[in-house]
């Protein structure tokens, strides 16, 4: 399987992708760089986490007009997987390609620790090798991850399953508490409603192996390669 | 010929900056704030393109890139 993780000028979490699909899954990986404009080959394409463009005038505002993206909007329209994680998730919100917005947080501090996220949706191609209210224990690092949409958007995406993790506690409860950022209904990761664009806030390929601190991660990325092992059985 | 752009939260979208400085003025003794939102004011500089044109591609340079209209509005003037 081939992913394909997008530098733009600023990212900073590509090599941790890079590592986790090559290194730990042993898949092939590429990086794409922003100025490209074909995806051909490629079956997973990754936008990192970072800071691109500087986050100037918003998150994820400026990078979502680099010429790739384009190509991506196509990606996904085709059924391609997509995943963005942090400020992959804030530029495919400003793309359109998910609802909402993610704005400062709360507190207005940036948030670099270890939370606790509950499966909300494990029906999805990302999140199938977990189990459904598993709490998953995942770092967020970030400025702008407070999730926000409009009334109509929330219920639609509560109605469609589209919610696939939210911030809990380590049992699971869904508790202001828990949440770190202000995020409307502890929102942590959500998913288009055809399943093949994921958004999160976590970052799951920094946790894919226990010398660096939890394997909690690993599960997307074996749903990921489990998915096109089947879809290639199946051709 | 120039455009200025104010670009607001919408009503009803928290504010946690505007929030926090206006608790600072508070706390300064400025018992008078009652409300407090921070925006962004932007100044672009046009060539060329008459007034009424050029407002039409303002609004445009707004809707694609300055503000994202899911949580903020903006005021264009041009002058």
């Amino acid at each position: 399987m081939k992913f394909g993780i997008i530098v733009f000028p600023g990212s900073n979490c590509d090599h941790d992708c890079y590592h986790a699909v090559k290194h730990v899954f042993g898949q092939n990986a590429e990086y794409i760089w922003h100025k490209e404009t074909s995806l051909k080959g490629f079956d997973c394409i990754i936008l990192p986490g970072g800071f691109s463009y500087g986050d100037y005038l918003r998150t994820g505002a400026i990078a979502r007009f680099s010429p790739v993206m384009q190509e991506v909007a196509a990606f996904a329209k085709n059924g391609g997987l997509v995943m963005g994680i942090c400020n992959g998730f804030q530029i495919l919100t400003e793309a359109g390609l998910l609802p909402g917005v993610l704005m400062r947080n709360k507190t207005l501090k940036f948030i670099c620790k270890n939370v606790n996220i509950r499966v909300e949706n494990n029906q999805t191609v990302f999140t199938k090798a977990y189990q459904k209210n598993q709490v998953l224990n995942i770092p967020i690092a970030h400025a702008d991850g407070n999730y926000f949409a409009d009334r109509d958007t929330i219920k639609r995406l509560e109605d469609n399953n589209q919610i696939v993790f939210r911030y809990s506690d380590k049992d699971g409860k869904i508790t202001e508490h828990a949440n770190p950022n202000g995020s409307v209904n502890n929102i942590a990761a959500i998913i288009n409603k055809t399943g093949n664009v994921l958004g999160a806030m976590p970052h799951p390929e920094r946790v894919c192996e226990s010398i660096l601190g939890g394997e909690d991660g690993r599960m997307i990325f074996d749903g990921i390669i489990k998915n096109s092992q089947e879809a290639i059985g199946c051709r | 010929m120039k455009a200025k752009v104010y670009v607001t939260l919408k009503k009803g979208v928290l504010d946690p900056q505007g929030k926090a400085v206006a608790n600072a003025l508070e706390t300064m003794g400025y018992k008078e704030v009652k409300g407090l939102r921070i925006g962004k004011f932007i100044e672009i500089e046009l060539d060329g393109a008459s007034q009424k044109d050029g407002e039409k591609r303002v609004k445009e340079m707004c809707e694609k890139l300055l503000a994202n209209t899911v949580v903020e509005d903006y005021r264009i003037e041009i002058v």
